[in-house]
């Protein structure tokens, strides 16, 4: 898992801006905030990872970002979400249109969503559900747009694209289908394509190509790709900047090479140790360690650090009280830890 | 959420309870259930008590007194072709058709509960006889196999309840059938069965339990459906025999008097409809608060 | 596919073996059992019951008996009606039609009214109208159809004078819209409980497939509303109804009995009816047995329906 140098551009205006981000769910046992005041930038052409353990708020803060949650039922969704749009006018995602959020969904920012068996309609063929997004964005006819679903499958990778058109997604395999899945959303060139967990489904050989593939697509487009996992070998490989989210809060943020390098907040430290390494698998034996404890139920939020339960370095009255804030340690990267400094300095727990 | 399908090992008991709590929490607040269960006690009350404070019998004829309009004279609710009291004849044939209706869901129940426990329990060829044994009698039309039936025999209250819950039990030994089944894979029956305990404790001590919720939305429905059936068999004339009067054979004079004296077929109708209706909704409410997935929405 | 349809078929001819078996049984059961008809005939003594039953083989085993009555069934020879003596076939044929009439018409309603009630509900989950339908559609549950029956003549004929009070159309000479003008109240009045029952599963089939991750693609592509309703959830949320349909077919013959009673429609429930009325057994067991077969038949159709809709059964 050595880091690899990021390639993409980290100046001009950032493409997405995500400030205070909230998203509350009604349900009978209350309100659950499932994200929590997240902020941050998706830059020009880069690749933004998003991790954390199943439930810190991953996939709630990318359907919110498409505007996918459902507002009903009491559910609440604050902050704003300003995207820069091709036209170069900066909008709120949050505010705008209906009818401006469907023009924007699939053709300015598209998603690639984790179960590739469940997320296409097994009662159209592959070539029905490409064509059909290019077919209502662009108004052209349904034969064009099937001679461009061609040519989209025959992108990602899929052989024989003339006759898997054809086909059902039953009739491909998984893989097969996660690169359909990639075609329905790059079939109108966005330039913002969200990935919640695309590989996770797969088997580990399938996956690897998955994100090959990703990764040369986004050097074609130079879309930005926000990539959604909990697997941080997969983010080493992929990622220029990393987002490290806990119970719908961001924890730290850093480039990928200060992450991986010199992690400060505990919770990622107890991340990066739980993850399998190459040099492990040639042989160096090394024990892997789980994060001890589970993740917060919602509905019962530890006080103070959410994290503090399952911290080494926990220290009472200073962690358990107040939720701390999310602090510069360099310009580029930035921790929410009380005792940050302490752990940075390689203080004992 | 996954706190009604654990099964922890400790703090069980308090799981549990709180489990129960929350299903009888989810169905007081059904607000159509309560408005059932609230007609139905009326209803029996009614039925029960009703006709020994009505100044009339049931029988009572009365040819000066034909055809009386509901709410004009001292029959509330009128008087039918041969001038007995409607509202005696309505809580005397309430009586005949709740009793029907309960009585041949017990047999339902108790038939339906028997030959789905074997048949979920022993599976295999014994099981599958069984059900699709089941699968062939639910081929027969409800309405034509019940007044085949009651064509053989000679029409009595016990007659038509028992021929009504021949034809009610296999939806309840379907269900049962597939919880018994289910529930046999789940560890505690097994483990009951690696105890050396015979077949007849682990079918009705381990596994029936746990059935009993579906059990008892069946048989909640299978009232409302007995009310209904007799309602159609004595309107077709092969259930309850006049002069005993039951909902559905009071409706089938009504329809010559259709003109001339709409409520005869108005107030029987909307009994029946009352009734089934309340043990419709009562059975809605307990599914819903019996089945825990109904906490996600 | 082929697989499928080809267990479904033997499944169906076990059930056609079973159905048959107790179809049998209650035959046996009828009073004189399958002799009753003679013994009602006048003059005929003890001696000639006798040899009577010698002579139709009836005091041979049970088994020998049922595979022969077995054979019968298959070859089409259901008996003769005793009151006059038309096989029994023959007599059922003739009424069928005018029984499917009216269960094709209110399987129409059901499906396009309930249909679009389903639909509504499940889009708008939890408002007045949702709320509302799902009371409604559990009170059309309780109704009795006779009732119901009862209460349509007297509102659309007596009173409105809309509708007539019943009775097919006379066959022959008559114009579509007589026809049509008949089949209304009969239609509707049958349709009713189906049309509940489809609202109901409608809905439910809705909610299933509302919240499933392809919906959610389909969002994501920017699809219209309308679009991602009618390509991704209804055209998804009908496969399970084709099923429906055909587990439909037993309540609706049920009904029909009820409802060609009240109108006076001279269907197979009419029959069927007279037929008890007369102690017309051979009839009476054939249309047991007619109707059971019917239910079979309307399952298989709607299984090789399922499979031509579901490309995931359909190309296996
Ligand atoms: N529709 C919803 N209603 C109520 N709660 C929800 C809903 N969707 C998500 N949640 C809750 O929000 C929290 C965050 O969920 P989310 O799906 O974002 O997690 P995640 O980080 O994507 O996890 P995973 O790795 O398992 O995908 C969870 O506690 C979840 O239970
Ligand atoms: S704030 Fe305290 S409990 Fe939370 S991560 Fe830092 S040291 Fe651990
Ligand atoms: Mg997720």
């Amino acid at each position: 898992m050595t880091p690899q140098p990021t390639t993409a551009s980290a100046d001009g205006p950032p493409l997405l801006e995500v400030r205070d981000l909230t998203v509350e769910f009604r349900g009978q046992t209350g309100k659950v905030a499932a994200v929590n005041g997240v902020s941050f930038d998706v830059r020009p052409g880069e690749t933004l990872a998003l991790v954390g353990e199943s439930g810190s708020g991953k996939s709630v803060t990318s359907l919110a970002i498409m505007r996918l949650i459902q507002r009903a039922g009491g559910n609440r969704v604050g902050g704003s979400i300003r995207l820069r749009r091709r036209s170069g006018d900066t909008v709120d995602l949050l505010a705008v249109s209906e009818d401006e959020i469907r023009e924007i969904r699939g053709t300015e920012i598209a998603m690639v969503f984790q179960e590739p068996m469940t997320s296409l309609n097994p009662v159209h063929t592959i070539g029905a559900q490409v064509a059909e997004g290019i077919v209502f964005h662009r108004r052209v006819s349904r034969k064009a747009a099937l001679a461009e679903a061609v040519e989209l499958l025959d992108l990602v990778g899929i052989p024989e694209p003339q006759r898997r058109i054809r086909n059902f997604p039953h009739q491909l395999s998984g893989g097969m289908r996660q690169r359909a899945m990639i075609a329905v959303a790059l079939a109108c060139k966005p330039n913002l394509l969200i990935a919640d967990e695309p590989t996770t489904a797969l088997d580990v050989t399938i996956q690897a190509q998955i994100l090959e593939l990703l990764q040369g697509l986004q050097r074609q487009t130079g879309m930005s790709i926000v990539f959604i996992t909990h697997n941080l070998g997969v983010v080493a490989e992929v990622a220029d900047r990393v987002l490290v989210m806990y119970a719908g809060r961001i924890v730290e943020e850093a480039g990928v090479v200060p992450l991986f390098g010199r992690p400060l907040m505990p919770y990622t430290q107890g991340l990066l140790r739980s993850v399998p390494r190459l040099d492990m698998m040639s042989g160096a034996h090394e024990e892997l360690e789980a994060i001890p404890g589970n993740v917060p139920d919602p509905t019962a939020m530890p006080a103070g650090c959410a994290f503090h339960p399952r911290c080494a370095h926990f220290r009472p009255s200073l962690c358990d009280t107040a939720v701390p804030g999310l602090e510069p340690a360099d310009p580029e990267h930035s921790v929410r830890c009380a005792r940050w400094r302490d752990v940075a300095a390689g203080v004992p727990a | 959420m996954t706190a009604d399908t654990a099964i922890a090992p400790h703090g069980g008991q308090t799981l549990r309870r709180s489990t129960r709590y929350r299903t009888l929490r989810r169905f007081t607040r059904h607000r159509l259930a309560m408005f059932g269960l609230v007609v139905i006690v009326l209803l029996v009350m009614a039925c029960a008590i009703g006709p020994s404070l009505v100044p009339f019998d049931q029988f009572q004829l009365n040819m000066r007194a034909r055809f009386r309009e509901p709410f004009a004279t001292v029959h509330i609710l009128g008087t039918d072709e041969l001038g007995r009291d409607l509202l005696a004849r309505l809580l005397m044939a309430g009586r005949i058709s709740l009793t029907i209706g309960f009585a041949a869901m017990v047999i339902a129940v108790t038939v339906g509960t028997i030959v789905g426990t074997i048949a979920g329990f022993y599976g295999g060829a014994i099981g599958s006889a069984l059900m699709r044994f089941v699968d062939a009698v639910l081929c027969f039309p409800t309405i034509f196999l019940l007044l085949t039936l009651a064509a053989l025999v000679s029409p009595s209250i016990l007659t038509i309840t028992l021929i009504i819950a021949l034809t009610a039990w296999m939806e309840v030994a379907r269900v049962v059938q597939g919880q018994i089944r289910a529930l046999r894979e789940r560890d505690f029956a097994v483990a009951a069965e690696a105890m050396g305990a015979p077949d007849r404790w682990i079918m009705f001590k381990e596994l029936l339990p746990n059935a009993v919720a579906p059990i008892v939305v069946a048989a909640t429905l299978i009232i409302a459906r007995g009310i209904l059936l007799e309602s159609y068999v004595s309107y077709l004339g092969y259930g309850i025999q006049p002069p005993v009067a039951s909902w559905g054979n009071m409706l089938e004079k009504a329809q010559q008097y259709l003109t001339t004296a709409p409520w005869l077929a108005l107030l029987p109708g909307l009994m029946i409809t009352l009734a089934v209706a309340s043990f419709n909704f009562l059975g809605d409410g307990l599914r819903d608060a019996l089945d825990p997935r109904s906490d996600l929405t | 596919m082929s697989s499928f349809l080809t267990r479904r078929l033997i499944q169906s001819l076990i059930l056609l073996w079973i159905v048959s078996m107790i179809g049998f049984a209650l035959l046996h059961l009828t009073p004189g059992g399958p002799l009753s008809q003679f013994a009602n005939t006048p003059g005929m003594s003890d001696e000639d019951l006798t040899r009577l039953a010698e002579q139709m083989g009836l005091n041979r085993p049970l088994p020998v008996q049922y595979l022969e009555w077995f054979g019968r069934l298959l070859t089409g020879d259901w008996g003769r009606s005793y009151r006059d003596q038309s096989p029994v076939l023959y007599v059922i044929g003739s009424r069928l039609g005018a029984t499917l009439q009216l269960m094709i018409t209110a399987t129409l309603i059901a499906v396009i009214v309930g249909g679009f009630v389903g639909v509504v509900g499940a889009v708008r989950r939890y408002s007045f109208f949702d709320q509302f339908v799902t009371i409604g559609a559990m009170v059309a549950l309780s109704i009795p159809t006779f009732w119901f029956g009862l209460v349509v003549i007297y509102v659309f004929s007596v009173k409105l004078g809309w509708l007539p009070p019943g009775n097919i159309s006379p066959v022959g000479n008559e114009s579509f819209i007589v026809f049509v003008h008949h089949l209304i109240g009969p239609s509707m009045v049958l349709g009713l409980v189906t049309t509940a029952i489809w609202s109901r599963f409608m809905r439910s089939s809705m909610l299933d497939v509302i919240n499933q991750d392809y919906v959610r693609t389909a969002r994501a592509k920017g699809l219209s509303e309308r679009i991602v309703l009618v390509r991704h959830v209804l055209r998804n949320a009908l496969l399970p109804m084709i099923t429906i349909a055909g587990l439909e077919v037993p309540t609706l013959l049920s009904g029909a009995l009820v409802t060609e009673t009240v109108f006076t429609w001279p269907g197979m429930g009419r029959l069927f009816l007279d037929s008890i009325g007369y102690r017309d057994y051979p009839v009476v067991m054939g249309l047991l047995t007619f109707t059971a077969i019917l239910v079979i038949i309307g399952n298989l159709l709607a299984d090789i329906l399922y499979v031509v809709a579901d490309p995931r059964i359909r190309l296996q």
